[in-house]
C-alpha cells in the first residue's frame, strides 16, 4: 500500500469513515497493536493481514541485544494478566538488518517502540531509526527504568519526560510523529503529558501497563521470577479510560496542546475502542487481547464501525471526545 | 513457523484414558496440517475471567478430526482452539531405528509419531516412565505397535523400578539393546536431561518436545522461553511453543530452564 492511497479517504460499505489521525498524518483506520503483544509482525501475519492494520506498534527495541528476564514471566490474574518479559530482544542493529525490512516490504505502516536506559539511547535510536523504509512513527517507551534516576521510569516525572521527548525530536525528521507511552503510574499524568507536548510529542499514547503483584500461594513467593510485572487486559481498562479522559479535558480546556491520543489497556471489542473515542482518543491499540485472539484486530475494527453506524456517525473522528460534551466540570488530577 | 488456523471446533467424541480425558474435535483445516509435535491453544470458555490460552497435546489426526488429551472433560461442547502450532518432530529421510521415550501423558504425541515412523518402513521400540501405574500414558498403543516396550515407574508399581540415578542407565541400555539410529522423547525436563545426555554420548540425535505452559500458543508473549544454544554456538532465551516445543536435546541448556545464565546474549550483568 502506497503513502498516497493511505492517505485517501477510507468509506467502506456502511458509510462510516474510519480515517484517523497519527500526529499530524491521516491513517485509513484507528487499529494498532499495543507494544510487545504483536512482536515484530511474523507470528501475528498469520492471524491478521498487517497492512490492514492503521498500524503495528512493534515490541520495544532496545540498542543492544537483551535476553529479558528469567521465567515465569506471564501470570494470569482476574481479568487481566501480569507480565514481567524485560524487553527481550535483538537490539537495533538485527532489527534493522532483519525485522523492519521484513515489515516494510509488506507495506506494514510499522511504529517502533524504542527504549533506553539513559536519555542519550532515546537519541540514538531514534536517529538510526529515522529515513528507515516503513516506519510511519515512533513510540518512546518511557515507561522504562531511568539508570540515571535510580530506576524510577522516566514517565514518573514531568521534567525527565520532556528531557526524553526533546532528545528525540532533535535528531528526527519533523515528518515523522514521535509519541510519548505514558505510564498510569505516573502520579499526574497530565503534567507528564502537558510535558510531553511541550517537548514536541506529536502524539501519546496512554496508556502502558500498571504495576502489579501476584503471589505464588503454593510457593509462598512472588509468582512472577522479577516479583513485580505489569498489569494489563480489562482489569487496566477503567484506568486506562481515566487517564485518557482526564488528558482530553486538558486539551480541550486549553492547558496543553491538543495531539492524538492512542489509547490502550485491555481493548477486546468495537465497544471497548468506542469507549476509549469517546473519552478523547482518535486511535486504538489492541495488547493483551492479541495472546487470546491474534485475529480480533479486524473483528474489534468490524465492531467499532458498526458501533458508529448504530450512532449515526459518518466519520470516526465525529466521536472523539463525545463523552465530555455534557461535562461542565473537567476534573483534572 | 506452523500454519494455524483459529476454530470453533465442535466435539465429537470424549474419553477417559486413565485420568485423562481424550476429546476429539472436527476441525478439517487443523487436521489436515496436523504433523505429530504439534499442539493446540484453547481458549477459556466464554465468560470465564482468563485471557490466556492453554496448550493440549495433539494425539491423532484423523480425517477432518483432531483427538486432544485434556486434563478434564470440555466445559463447552464447541472449544475455541488455535492448531496445528509448534514444531513437529523431525522425521528421518529414510527407515530409521527410533527410540521413544515419553513420561506420563507427556507421552501423548509419541503414539501418532510411532505410526509414522512404521508407516515409512521404520522400527521403533518405547520407554514409557510415570510416577505410578496409574499416571501411564499409552503403554497399551504401544504395544499394538511393537513388542518393544518398557515401562518404567518410581513406585514399582509397573515394570521397572525408576529412580533418578538409575534413569540414565536403563535408557542407554535400552538405546544399545535395538541399536537405536535415533531417539524421540516427550516428556518432564528432567526425563529430557537425562536422555538427551544418554543420547549425545552414544552420538545419536535426540529430538526432545518440552511440555512447557504456553500462555498464548502463538509467539506473541514471550512468556513460554528456555535457553537454547543456537546455530551458530551462542545461546538464546527461545520460545517453547514456536521454535518448540521439540529441540534437538544436545542443544537445550537442561541444567538452566528457568533462569537467564550470564553467557546468553543480552543477559544482565
Amino acid at each position: 500500500m502506497t503513502d498516497r492511497q493511505d492517505a485517501t479517504l477510507v468509506m467502506d460499505r456502511q458509510g462510516v469513515d474510519l480515517s484517523a489521525p497519527f500526529g499530524s498524518t491521516v491513517l485509513p483506520n484507528p487499529l494498532s497493536t499495543a507494544a510487545g503483544c504483536a512482536g515484530f509482525g511474523r507470528e501475528l501475519a498469520r492471524f491478521t493481514p498487517l497492512d490492514e492494520l492503521g498500524t503495528l506498534t512493534t515490541r520495544t527495541v532496545l540498542l543492544r541485544p537483551s535476553a529479558g528476564l528469567a521465567a515465569p514471566r506471564i501470570v494470569a490474574t482476574p481479568a487481566g494478566l501480569l507480565n514481567a518479559i524485560g524487553h527481550q530482544g535483538p537490539g537495533i542493529e538485527r532489527f534493522l538488518a532483519r525485522d523492519l525490512p521484513w515489515l516494510a516490504e509488506r507495506g506494514v505502516r510499522t511504529v517502533v517502540s524504542l527504549a533506553g536506559e539513559r536519555l542519550e539511547e532515546f537519541a540514538e535510536l531514534a536517529a538510526r531509526l529515522g529515513g528507515q523504509p516503513g516506519v510511519t512513527g515512533l513510540e518512546l517507551n518511557i515507561s522504562a527504568p531511568n539508570s540515571a534516576d535510580r530506576g524510577l521510569m522516566f514517565a514518573a516525572n514531568p521534567a525527565i519526560s520532556y528531557d526524553v521527548v526533546r532528545a528525540v525530536k532533535e535528531v528526527t525528521d519533523p515528518a515523522l510523529p514521535v509519541y510519548a507511552k505514558l505510564s498510569p503510574d505516573a502520579a499526574a499524568i497530565t503534567e507528564v503529558a502537558a510535558a510531553c507536548v511541550a517537548a514536541g510529542a506529536d502524539g501519546l499514547s496512554m496508556v502502558n501497563t500498571a504495576q502489579g503483584m501476584a503471589i505464588d500461594l503454593d510457593a509462598a513467593r512472588p509468582a512472577l521470577a522479577a516479583g513485580f510485572g505489569g498489569l494489563s487486559g480489562p482489569a487496566l481498562r477503567p484506568i486506562a479510560v481515566r487517564c485518557v479522559y482526564q488528558v482530553h479535558a486538558a486539551m480541550r480546556a486549553g492547558r496543553m496542546p491538543a495531539v492524538p491520543i492512542l489509547a490502550m489497556g485491555g481493548v477486546r471489542t468495537g465497544r471497548d475502542a468506542l469507549e476509549f473515542t469517546l473519552a478523547g482518543a482518535s486511535g486504538v491499540a489492541v495488547g493483551s487481547a492479541l495472546l487470546h485472539d491474534p485475529t480480533a484486530p479486524l473483528r474489534i475494527l468490524d465492531e467499532l464501525r458498526a458501533e458508529l453506524a448504530a450512532r449515526k456517525l459518518a466519520k470516526y473522528t465525529d466521536a472523539v471526545g463525545l463523552a465530555h460534551r455534557t461535562t461542565t466540570k473537567d476534573s483534572d488530577d | 513457523m506452523a500454519n494455524p488456523v483459529v476454530a470453533r471446533a465442535e466435539v465429537v467424541g470424549s474419553r477417559a484414558e486413565g485420568p485423562y480425558r481424550r476429546v476429539t474435535v472436527r476441525c478439517a483445516t487443523a487436521a489436515a496440517r496436523f504433523r505429530p509435535g504439534h499442539f493446540a491453544a484453547l481458549a477459556a470458555p466464554p465468560g470465564a475471567e482468563d485471557v490466556l490460552r492453554r496448550g493440549a497435546a495433539i494425539l491423532r489426526a484423523d480425517g477432518d478430526t483432531l483427538d486432544l488429551l485434556l486434563p478434564d472433560e470440555p466445559a463447552a461442547p464447541v472449544l475455541d482452539l488455535i492448531a496445528p502450532l509448534g514444531t513437529p518432530f523431525p522425521l528421518p529421510d529414510a527407515p530409521a531405528c527410533a527410540l521413544l521415550v515419553g513420561e506420563g501423558a507427556d507421552a501423548g504425541p509419541l503414539l501418532a509419531l510411532a505410526e509414522r515412523l512404521l508407516d515409512a518402513g521404520g522400527q521403533v521400540a518405547f520407554v514409557l516412565a510415570a510416577p505410578s501405574a496409574g499416571r501411564l500414558y499409552g503403554a497399551e498403543r504401544a504395544r499394538e505397535l511393537t513388542p518393544d516396550v518398557l515401562v518404567l515407574t518410581e513406585d514399582g508399581s509397573a515394570g521397572l523400578p525408576l529412580a533418578a540415578d538409575t534413569a540414565a542407565a536403563l535408557l542407554d541400555q535400552a538405546l544399545a539393546a535395538i541399536g537405536a539410529d535415533l531417539v524421540y522423547a516427550a516428556a518432564g525436563p528432567e526425563l529430557l536431561a537425562a536422555v538427551s545426555a544418554v543420547a549425545t554420548g552414544r552420538g545419536v540425535r535426540c529430538w526432545t518436545a518440552l511440555a512447557a505452559d504456553t500462555p498464548c500458543g502463538t509467539g506473541l508473549c514471550l512468556g513460554c522461553v528456555l535457553p537454547v544454544r543456537d546455530a551458530d554456538g551462542v545461546s538464546r532465551l527461545v520460545r517453547a511453543c514456536t521454535e518448540g516445543p521439540v529441540f534437538d536435546g544436545a542443544r537445550v541448556r537442561w541444567a538452566d530452564l528457568g533462569r537467564v545464565p550470564a553467557d546468553l546474549e543480552g543477559a544482565r550483568p
